[in-house]
């Protein structure tokens, strides 16, 4: 469990601090600092083993499917880095508390400090690649949040959404690359990938893999020309660049290099391109950050500078090369973030950060400026520090290396200019600031800060010096852990130390520092050369970029998405044909097996009925009453076709249906134009009638394949069981009350639920009330024929009593709840049509909703009868009873089902005709009463 | 008569594509009510065909198959309560848009070339 403790006690850390709201600023930071602080304590208690050479690993199921578990692993590498991200983690946190000002919230800031740890620690300890990957977009997440912490100040945001557009396109490639890796391995627990070199490298799939991982770490690490995010991001507070922008995130780059440097390194291609890249990234951030007024602009170029020559390092073909690359990850570590707080001292005790008027700050506090001035020689690459020490090593492996040929010896000379750059900027930093005559009216009158906020810059450039001075004695053991697991297994023999007497690296140091000291005494004609260049905003080119893409996407969108929902049906409607028709151009043969059934007269009449139906429909379908006719044709013949075919309750179901859509039809009718216009051009005819047809060629054929070919029902068991398991022998409504009555449940609830949304949508309807039909002539005056009233009123007790007789006789032959229901409903509406909703509402005061309600309620309490005998929801009871003189009849728990089926059927039906109508009743009447 | 049949619903499809692909409401109402005549036929065939065979337990010697005939049931209320809608729908959105083009406006006369 040790292993899962480090991060989660990080992200309890985060949840503390972020309610520590309503504490003083110093029990805070002290509550805040107190989980990291145990998790330090955890981890340099595994130190021993590691250093011993053991990788300890957690695993967690997760998704073991899909090979994707919760997995930790430490080895030197991982605990090098949960060192770093720890202990500078104290530090930042530490200091914020003096760096922030009273109307800054404390809490947010330790709270996003927090989960950005625990993300960096997720990474750096993920043993699935998956996992490291949902932590590297963590930390893109709470870096965007970090950047934006003065979420007010415009280029804070700016800043923070750049960040996070490089970074998160980024992490997209990661990603790719990581899936990729992942299915070439065939797996994605990273002990196996890293076992897999050769799998990997013969793959075909290997460049692709290796350039989106590269795209992830580069765009993270900001190397050339993806660097462009970091200086951008320097509108954040200045612990978090301090922590994130010099420490941590910026190294996750590099991490990923040397973390899959055992699997991915070794073939040309990688070294190519990284040292390249890491080159390139050196050479022009070394250059830039002499020219920045802004200290933390310069700090910023000058941690890409650094970035690309730890990147170039892993791109240098010899193992002393990552050796080297790991050292400097820890060196820049410490001079970066005490160089990133002295700059918040300044930027705290002046107000500005900018160095054309900061000046002679010697004067003022010379306490923080030994600190810094021994923190820049550090990064200046002068001995007795740490950065010298690395910067000797990176020195000697330009020498040893042979990636461009017999170019090769430009490597080392192009170091040596960026390593004068570096020395230049170094003394800029030191000579501008603390020196070079009298402040330029500063907003604040200087002093040294707080006491305590000079303790973490104390301990880093202790670490400095103590590093530079005893190497050996302070790194080895975490310098041979690393390279073990960067290097897959082995460490090589090397010796850090101070002196290694006069050699070409010294030779090449003292060029360094003598050059950098001529380029910033000449630093005049520099600065005209830089001037007279052409500018390159960062930020205007970006936002420009993101805006054309956006209207280029929300072009290509809107030639897609018009507005037209013809179009887009149009479009659904060629996927499905393209969906369903490819399929048959692959079949061989469209007819099946089995025997035709020959066509006799009776078909021959039906089908020839329902076509001429379907087709007058659509020829007339602009004479809207005369294609609603022509349709209700066609659905008597459908339900002529089920009763051909055997189906005599989908007859008596569809013939119902039928008359209560037309009623309807015929009432919209009212509300709508009689006519349609003449609008579609031929074009759009001959379209229509092209999409159309092919459609019905399509399903045609499917309808012919599939019912020609033999085939196996699972309805045997539904035959075998109806009469002994459900107690009917009319086999439908068994299935449909009993075997599948929890459909019918939502069938009959979605039917409630359509009822109550036309309600809904009905009240408040500006009314459309035409006083004539479309030619014009005025409505007949004998609204309600004393014939039809007459007649109905005698019709309303015989057809209860059919379609009570039809419910009752449901579970056994042909009938049911939703035939008896539509058919008692039928028997309403022609009550409504024969006498108008002011007479029914006269006499019979309904409310639909409660019938709806109390319709779905029985079906539901008779499922949920069966729990009260321990049976499981909706099972069906039956039994028979002997009655006197009736004889023995049947009572099935089915058949209170099917009562609230019928109840809602009527319910439902009703309510949607009824409120309607009463629409065309009473125009006058303004609440619509349902 | 498996042919007859077959044709008989491609033809309904066509119909249906045709009409719902109308630009006022009440045609596509229509389309919407012929579909769904047309799938119910088509999901009622995957029982395949037969004469005489009403799944009514001693009635008959042979049954028809009952599944597809009891999802068609509840497949035609369902239709009923989403024609309904629909209809509904339609009359709410004359009443409030003032037309009763699919697309909520009429489009103009000099684009309807183009459209």
């Amino acid at each position: 469990m040790t292993l899962l403790w480090i991060p989660l006690l990080s992200l309890l850390g985060s949840i503390i601090s972020s309610m520590t709201g309503k504490l003083t600023r110093n029990q805070s930071t002290m509550l805040s600092l107190l989980m990291p602080i145990i998790a330090l304590g955890m981890s340099i208690n595994l130190a021993p083993a590691v250093f011993a050479g053991e990788e300890i690993r957690e695993t967690f199921s997760w998704l073991p499917e899909l090979g994707i578990n919760i997995a930790f692993r430490l080895d030197g590498l991982a605990l090098l880095f949960v060192f770093m991200i720890l202990a500078i983690g104290i530090l930042v946190i530490f200091y914020a508390r003096y760096y922030l000002s009273d109307k800054d919230s404390m809490p947010k800031l330790y709270s996003y400090l927090m989960l950005f740890m625990t993300a960096m620690l997720g990474i750096v300890m993920s043993n699935n690649i998956i996992q490291l990957w949902f932590f590297w977009e963590l930390t893109s997440i709470s870096s965007f949040l970090l950047i934006s912490y003065w979420w007010y100040k415009s280029e804070a945001r700016k800043g923070a959404i750049m960040a996070l557009t490089i970074t998160g396109g980024g992490g997209l490639a990661l990603l790719a690359g990581l899936l990729l890796l992942g299915n070439i391995v065939g797996s994605y627990n990273l002990d196996i990938i890293l076992a897999s070199k050769e799998i990997v490298q013969a793959s075909q799939w290997y460049e692709v893999t290796l350039i989106l991982i590269l795209l992830g770490a580069f765009t993270k690490s900001a190397q050339f020309p993806f660097h462009f995010w970091l200086p951008h991001a320097m509108a954040a507070p200045t612990p978090v660049s301090a922590y994130l922008h010099s420490a941590t995130m910026v190294k996750a780059g590099i991490f990923l290099l040397a973390r899959f440097y055992p699997v991915l390194a070794g073939t040309d291609l990688w070294f190519f391109i990284v040292s390249i890249t890491g080159l390139a990234t050196l050479l022009f951030g070394a250059y830039i950050a002499l020219f920045k007024h802004d200290l933390k602009g310069l700090l910023a170029y000058s941690t890409i500078s650094h970035l690309g020559l730890i990147t170039l390092l892993f791109g240098l073909n010899t193992e002393l090369a990552t050796v080297a690359a790991i050292f400097h990850i820890i060196n820049h570590a410490t001079f970066k973030a005490s160089l990133f707080m002295a700059t918040g001292i300044i930027d705290h005790e002046t107000g500005t950060r900018d160095m054309r008027k900061i000046n002679g700050m010697w004067k003022f506090m010379p306490y923080t400026a030994t600190l810094a001035m021994v923190a820049a020689a550090s990064m200046a690459g002068v001995p007795l520090l740490n950065g010298f020490l690395s910067k000797e090593m990176f020195f000697a492996e330009t020498l040893h290396q042979q990636l461009l040929g017999s170019l090769s010896w430009v490597i080392p000379v192009l170091a040596t200019v960026a390593g004068a750059f570096s020395v230049a900027y170094s003394a800029r930093f030191i000579h501008d600031v603390f020196f070079n005559g009298d402040p330029v009216d500063l907003p604040k009158q200087p002093h040294e800060p707080p006491r305590y906020m000079r303790v973490p810059i104390e301990i880093l450039v202790a670490l400095c010096l103590i590093v530079g001075i005893f190497p050996s004695f302070v790194v080895d053991d975490i310098l041979v852990a690393a390279s073990f697991s960067v290097l897959g297994g082995y460490a090589p023999e090397f010796e850090v130390a101070l002196w290694h007497g006069f050699n070409l690296p010294l030779l090449m140091s003292a060029f360094a520092v003598t050059g950098g000291i001529f380029i910033y005494t000449q630093r005049r004609y520099l600065f005209l050369f830089q001037a007279s260049l052409p500018t390159v905003n960062a930020k205007k080119t970006f936002d420009n970029t993101i805006y054309s893409l956006i209207k280029w996407s929300q072009a290509k969108i809107g030639a897609i998405e018009n507005g037209s929902l013809q179009r887009y049906l149009m479009l659904m409607l060629l996927v499905v044909l393209l969906a369903a028709g490819w399929p048959l151009f692959e079949m061989n043969q469209l007819a099946g097996a089995t025997d035709r059934t020959p066509i006799d007269i009776h078909n021959a009449i039906g089908a020839a009925l329902l076509m001429i139906g379907a087709l007058s429909t659509v020829i007339w379908y602009r004479t809207r009453m005369v294609s609603l006719i022509m349709i209700s044709v066609v659905g008597l013949m459908v339900s002529i076709v089920f009763t051909r075919f055997s189906a005599p309750d989908l007859a008596l179901t569809q013939l119902t249906v039928e008359v209560v859509t037309i009623i309807l039809l015929m009432l919209a009718l009212f509300f709508l134009p009689q006519r349609s216009p003449r609008e579609s051009s031929s074009m759009r005819i001959l379209r229509d009638l092209g999409i159309s047809s092919a459609l019905g060629i399509v399903v045609g054929s499917i309808c012919y394949a599939l019912i020609t070919r033999p085939f196996e029902s699972i309805s045997d068991f539904f035959i075998d069981n109806a009469k002994t398991g459900g107690g009917g022998t009319n086999v439908v409504n068994v299935i449909l009350v009993d075997f599948r009555g929890f459909d019918t449940l939502g069938e009959i609830c979605v039917l409630g639920i359509a009822a109550l949304g036309i309600a809904k949508l009905l009240i408040n309807l500006p009314l459309f009330m035409p006083g004539s039909d479309s030619e014009g002539r005025p409505w007949a005056k004998d609204r309600y024929p004393s014939l039809l009233a007459s007649i109905s009123q005698w019709l309303l007790p015989l057809a209860l009593l059919v379609s009570f007789y039809i419910f009752l006789r449901g579970h056994n032959l042909p009938g049911g709840g939703f035939i008896a229901g539509l058919i008692t409903a039928i028997a309403f509406i022609l009550q409504y049509i024969a006498h108008g909703s002011n007479w029914i509402t006269e006499r019979l005061t309904i409310n639909y909703r409660k019938i709806i309600a109390s319709g779905i309620a029985i079906a539901l309490f008779t499922g949920v009868g069966s729990w009260f005998f321990d049976k499981p929801f909706m099972t069906t009871w039956f039994d028979y009873f002997d009655i006197p003189f009736i004889g023995e009849i049947e009572l099935a728990s089915a058949l209170i089902f099917d009562l609230g089926v019928y109840i809602t059927v009527v319910g439902a039906t009703l309510m949607i005709l009824a409120s309607l109508g009463e629409l065309t009743a009473d125009a006058s009447k303004e609440e619509v009463n349902i | 008569m498996e042919l007859l049949y077959a044709a008989s619903v491609g033809l309904l499809v066509s119909c249906g594509v045709f009409l719902i692909l109308r630009s006022r409401t009440f045609p596509v109402v229509l389309g919407l009510t012929m579909l769904s005549y047309a799938v119910n036929l088509f999901l009622f065939s995957s029982g395949r065909l037969s004469l005489n065979s009403a799944v009514v337990l001693g009635q008959s010697s042979e049954y028809a198959d009952p599944l597809p005939q009891a999802f068609v049931l509840t497949a035609i209320v369902i239709g009923f309560a989403m024609t309904a809608f629909v209809v509904i729908l339609s009359i709410r959105a004359r009443a409030d848009l003032g037309n009763d083009h699919v697309n909520g406006h009429v489009p103009e006369i000099n684009n309807k070339r183009k459209v």
